[in-house]
């Protein structure tokens, strides 16, 4: 009886409380950001996690010797200074003095030896241990091949740490700012284990402090008293609320609930925009949308069809039609904007021809390679459940049509999407997509190496391309190198190993009320630079 | 669905008694109104599913790249106003520079130029546009940099609007019917047999072996349906007619039950121990005079559960395991207007109806079914 | 009774253990792992972490391992949140979808039950059409559709109440997903109220009890309403065992922590642990409510007993 008289006065309360809670909103909102999230993060231990969402927590919760500022340029974090010898393979970082975890002790060079260390200790079972590979000796740790005090980072003293690398690597200062970068308190890893995670033991040593998770319903953050510029960090608490639906989160920014979030409902774009304007922001994001051609298959492994399938796809129309204009037309693998590279990127030489026309030289070359309307190509198109992927796949099906290309389509989960294409030798075109985790060419490039057996989803060998990169990378010269890179692109697009569709957007709403969100092709926001205003 | 097994009551064996039972419930059908417009929509609803496809104006996989996502309207497409921006676009494409544009009924007059030489064909990419057809040059300047061509304008109508792809709704709507009425019939027609076979042998042979074969339906309910149901879509996530095969191969237990109680209670009946008597064999005894008696309840259940089957298929939908393309269902096309409910909200509106009233139908139909084979109810 | 009882729990356990088994080595044989996603690894990374959850091992072996931390009350870490352990996650999550799909049930008896009265004691009149026309629809609406609705219309236009979010389990946020949850149940007991309401009112014992004179409304709840109440309570048993186990439609449009979607979050992304948690519960859960339904019969209808 007691409970049942309880659920009543729930439910009685419950619309004259409704009232209240928008008010308590505005009171809250003032110091408090609610910032929408992609998901629930895997993890917090900055060496497990993979995916963008848990990349924005770490942003927040660590600094690492470089950083990202609001507009994506790398500038010193925990690093005042930094040189690095005359081949290109020695970093000497100097630490600041006042770089302080969120309990009050220094941050310390053995900090970050510790945590680069951790990392390729393959019983971490880091999923991107690959990133610090440039670092002396990481990847045969990582392999279990070495101890991990073998690693080439050294603590000279308390604020001096020292990075040999492998060989010269000129987008290394960027791979820092990545969270494979950050440093870990290491007295409390070695006192909790895997439960330093947890936010009461979890130390940090960014802007903010954890206060609270709760999966599925938001992860709590309150500034860091002791971090070293906490004078100039505005928004005291921010609230992360993942959002598996992104319809959701649009619904919740209408009604005032959030101030931002990070991914959008492509197909609905239009529609957002019309109604909030500005504070829809699409801009170009480091990432490329394509198709990846099974080069082991009968019919794909001859250039001249996997040339035709790409050049019909009219790549305007699924853009602006199918993505709403919230992603740019691909004629090449590497996205525009991109670091190191050269001023004019290659691209395919048909990108300008009507697209007609282009339609007629496929069907020729498919005629060449034995195919056409009397001999049609019957195609398996494999991709992973999204609305705006189905869209994708059926309009594609439609521009191949003329080929004389029957398209069947495979439709699955992402885990078994993407185990089918690393496992399975019988797929034909799978859909598939690449965000940079550095804006270097060579981490698009690399994907079709043949050694590259986890990303090289087509299965692509050429000894030729291969040579090229094994070129670029001992390059120290980065002009040279991106001549060297471009030429290898070049080589990528004449054999087409993957179709290039769109290069990615990042969708974002960013309220009015939020200042210092600066669009970025990184699509990295640090919440200490931003403020929320009346 | 104990109701059922004992509310119904046990009409006697197949011979004239039975006939002027299902005669009289047949009769006190046609009195309910409401089940009788349920059975001419559903009709309906199976004409349209069969041959509608075949008569819709649009083929359902015919994509419109012109038309994404237009709204219904009864009007037809393209709008006028419509016509001349869409001319010049194309012209765009074709790299031609328009200079003069008319619109003259439904023929359309253009005026072009071009720094280079113009190619005859470029007529084809007016062709290739959903919006015009039967393109000629009519003038050609003498360098060729000039042309005046002329075009006639294509009208189409698509009374439901079209979706992302451009694709008409209404056709989509029409095969869909015809696909989720075939995996709701395909799954209940396998769970009526699975259902009805295992539910009288068990309840005939009685004893120890249906303890046995009960327990077994025990330990089936306990296993979660949805993640049944999410396994079968990846393992035969290609199939929609396995993928429904198997759902009604796990969708048979309530039917098991309801068979098996009603066996009971004939098994106890005289003509039944009379056939025994005579030496008739128990398959004989089962397929000649407990199955057919049992028909009443079995049919009422399948009216209810070929909505359920429709309804987890929506939700398979919404996780984004439905039917595969091009082929769709009521319960993608919501789910795909669900989500462009603000929008487009016709993309909602009209396969929702289509769904609600097929369900209604159903719904209206299983109940008139349990009155009129309830005598009780006179 | 509690003989009874007890009897019924033990033989529940032989029933967990084949579920546990079946899911264990269905959810195995499908294609993917939990660390297939969009960001492929690489393959000594995939070995590292093959090897840290034990995967590399043979599946009998993983098979006796699960049974034995079962066996111990520990359910494993979690895949997809590997911060938590499943227990932790079941049992943050397990007591919020109780209290959405425990408002829901009550919402829909409720309803469903005064609804369902109405409808029977003016059959074929309009109101009983339009309770049943009513009812119907609300089965026929898929709750994907009535939960954005529902944000779009109360959260954003009238911004009457929360567009979504848990926020610490305030009576705001559970009105708009508790209706939601309920409405298609409100629909189902409406009807089964009603017909099996009529039946009774016309059933001798209630005809037996107008003839002694007793009040109109007397006879209603007292007698008619307690008969009709047996097929609302075998329908209930195994509907409450899936509303207190969370929706994973509404706890993914409205935003909710429950483990409604644990279970098809840990399904799709091949969280083995969670998805064998979740089945574990739900099955515990259909095992306790078929009881509960039964002991209710004996409660409702003199005649079951069980001794």
């Amino acid at each position: 009886m007691k409970k049942r008289a309880g659920i009543r006065s729930l439910l009685a309360g419950a619309l004259a409380a409704a009232a209240l809670v928008a008010g308590a909103n505005m009171a809250l909102a003032a110091t408090t950001y609610i910032r929408g999230n992609d998901s629930d993060p895997e993890t917090l231990d900055q060496h497990k996690t993979s995916t963008i969402s848990e990349a924005h927590l770490m942003r927040d919760l660590y600094e690492g010797l470089v950083i990202y500022d609001a507009k994506a340029n790398v500038i010193p974090g925990v690093a005042e200074s930094w040189t690095v010898s005359e081949d290109g393979t020695v970093y000497t970082f100097t630490l600041r003095e006042d770089a302080r975890w969120s309990n009050g002790d220094p941050v310390t060079a053995e900090d970050f030896v510790f945590s680069f260390r951790r990392i390729q200790d393959p019983a971490t079972g880091a999923k991107y241990a690959t990133i610090q590979y440039p670092i002396k000796n990481a990847e045969k740790i990582n392999k279990g091949e070495m101890d991990p005090s073998a690693l080439g980072v050294r603590a000279v003293d308390d604020r001096t740490l020292e990075i040999t690398l492998e060989r010269p690597t000129p987008y290394f200062l960027e791979l820092l700012t990545h969270q494979t970068g950050l440093p870990l308190h290491k007295a409390s890893v070695e006192e909790y284990g895997s439960d330093f995670v947890k936010p009461e033991n979890m130390v940090t040593n960014g802007a903010y402090r954890l206060v609270s998770v709760t999966p599925n319903d938001k992860i709590v953050m309150e500034k860091n008293e002791h971090f070293r510029e906490a004078d100039t960090v505005a928004i005291e608490r921010i609230e992360y609320i993942p959002f598996e639906d992104r319809s959701a989160c649009v619904r919740r920014f209408e009604a005032g609930e959030v101030h931002s979030c990070s991914d959008l409902p492509a197909e609905q774009l239009k529609s957002i925009r019309a109604r909030l304007g500005d504070q829809v922001r699409t801009p170009p994001y480091l990432g490329t949308y394509y198709y990846a051609l099974n080069t082991q298959n009968e019919a794909l492994s001859d250039p001249r069809v996997r040339m035709a399938l790409s050049m019909v796809i009219d790549r305007e129309f699924i853009a602006e039609e199918i993505w709403s204009g919230s992603m740019l037309p691909a004629y090449s693998i590497v996205p525009p904007g991109i670091g190191n590279y050269v001023d004019n990127p290659p691209q395919y030489d048909w990108a300008d021809e009507p697209l007609l026309d282009r339609e007629d030289k496929a069907i020729e070359l498919m005629r060449e390679a034995g195919y056409g309307p009397d001999k049609p190509l019957e195609l398996e198109l494999s991709y992973n459940t999204s609305e705006n992927h189905k869209n994708t796949a059926t309009a594609i099906a439609d521009m191949w049509a003329p080929l004389g290309v029957n398209v069947t389509y495979n439709v699955r989960d992402g885990s078994a999407h993407y185990a089918h294409l690393r496992d399975s030798d019988d797929y034909q075109v799978a859909r598939a997509g690449w965000i940079g985790d550095y804006s270097d060419p060579q981490n698009f490039l690399f994907l079709v190496r043949e050694d590259n057996t986890g990303f090289n989803y087509a299965k692509y060998r050429n000894p030729e391309y291969d040579a090229l990169l094994d070129k670029a990378a001992a390059e120290t010269d980065l002009e040279k190198r991106a001549e060297v890179l471009a030429e290898a692109e070049r080589v990528f697009l004449r054999d087409t190993p993957f179709i290039p569709i769109l290069y990615y957007s990042s969708h974002s709403l960013v309220s009015d009320r939020l200042k210092g969100w600066e669009d970025n092709i990184q699509n990295v926001h640090a919440t200490r630079f931003m403020s929320l205003s009346e | 669905m104990t109701d059922l097994a004992t509310n119904v009551s046990q009409p006697p064996a197949a011979g004239a008694a039975g006939r002027s039972l299902w005669a009289t419930a047949l009769m006190r059908l046609r009195r309910n109104k409401a089940a009788m417009a349920s059975l001419v929509i559903l009709l309906v609803y199976i004409f349209a599913g069969i041959f509608g496809p075949m008569l819709a104006p649009h083929d359902y996989a015919r994509v419109y790249p012109d038309f994404v996502k237009v709204p219904a309207s009864l009007e037809p497409y393209p709008r006028m106003d419509a016509v001349l921006p869409a001319a010049e676009s194309t012209a765009r494409r074709a790299r031609l520079e328009a200079r003069n544009i008319e619109l003259d009924g439904n023929t359309l007059r253009l005026e072009a130029t071009s720094r280079r030489e113009i190619d005859p064909r470029v007529t084809r990419y007016f062709d290739r546009s959903d919006l015009f057809s039967n393109t000629h040059i009519v003038e050609r300047s003498a360098d060729g940099r000039s042309v005046l061509l002329e075009s006639q304008v294509e009208r189409y109508r698509f009374i439901f609007g079209t979706d992302a792809n451009g694709r008409d709704l209404f056709a989509r709507i029409l095969i869909s019917i015809r696909i989720s009425l075939m995996i709701g019939a395909l799954a209940t027609g396998v769970a009526l047999v699975i259902g009805v076979a295992y539910g009288a042998t068990a309840g005939f042979l009685g004893g120890r072996i249906d303890n046995m074969m009960m327990r077994v339906v025990d330990i089936l309910y306990a296993l979660p349906f949805t993640f049944f149901a999410i396994l079968l879509v990846v393992f035969f996530g290609r199939n929609v007619v396995l993928m429904f095969i198997a759902v009604g191969a796990v969708e048979w237990l309530d039917m098991a039950r309801i068979v098996r109680g009603q066996t009971i209670s004939l098994r106890r009946r005289e003509f039944v121990q009379a056939a025994e008597a005579l030496g008739v064999s128990a398959g004989g005894i089962l397929r000649r005079h407990i199955i057919p008696n049992t028909l009443g309840p079995v049919i009422i259940y399948m009216t209810l559960l070929i909505p359920k089957v429709i309804l987890l298929e929506s939700f398979l939908s919404f996780l984004g395991l439905g039917v595969q393309e091009p082929l769709t269902s009521l319960g993608v096309l919501i789910s795909e207007g669900a989500r462009n409910m603000r929008a487009a909200p016709y993309m909602l509106l009209y396969p929702s109806l289509a769904l609600t009233l097929l369900l209604f139908a159903l719904n209206f139909l299983g109940d008139g079914l349990r009155d009129a084979l309830d005598p009780k109810d006179r | 009774m509690l003989g009874y009882v007890v009897r019924r729990l033990l033989g529940a356990i032989p029933t967990l253990f084949l579920v546990v088994t079946a899911s264990f080595f269905l959810m195995r044989v499908a294609p993917g792992g939990p660390f297939d996603r969009e960001r492929a690894l690489e393959a000594k990374v995939l070995e590292n972490l093959n090897r840290v959850f034990h995967l590399d091992k043979p599946l009998w072996e993983q098979y006796l391992r699960y049974l034995g931390n079962l066996a111990r009350g520990d359910l494993g870490p979690s895949f997809i949140y590997r911060d938590f352990s499943v227990q932790e996650l079941l049992a943050s999550g397990l007591p919020i979808s109780m209290q959405l799909g425990g408002l829901a049930l009550l919402v829909a008896l409720v309803f469903g039950c005064v609804l369902g009265c109405i409808a029977a004691l003016r059959q074929n009149s309009w109101v009983d059409y339009g309770v049943v026309a009513v009812a119907t629809f609300g089965i026929t609406v898929p709750n994907f559709v009535v939960a954005p609705l529902l944000s779009l219309v109360f959260g954003v236009w009238l911004a009457m109440l929360p567009a979504g979010g848990w926020g610490g389990g305030s009576p705001a946020n559970l009105v708009l997903p508790v209706i939601t949850l309920a409405l298609p149940q409100i629909a189902i007991v409406a009807r089964l109220i009603r017909g099996s309401m009529i039946e009774a009112l016309r059933s001798d014992h209630v005809r037996t009890a107008r003839a002694y004179g007793l009040p109109a409304r007397m006879i209603v709840i007292v007698h008619a309403l307690r008969a009709a109440c047996l097929p609302v309570v075998s329908y209930l048993g195994p509907a409450a065992a899936a509303l207190l186990t969370g929706s994973v439609v509404v706890e993914t449009i409205f935003g909710l922590p429950g483990i409604g979607r644990y279970f098809v979050q840990g399904a799709l992304n091949r969280d083995y642990t969670l998805v064998m948690g979740t089945v574990i519960i739900i099955a515990v859960f259909v095992v306790v409510f078929n009881l509960i339904v039964d002991l209710l019969y004996a409660l409702l209808d003199p005649r079951v007993r069980y001794d």
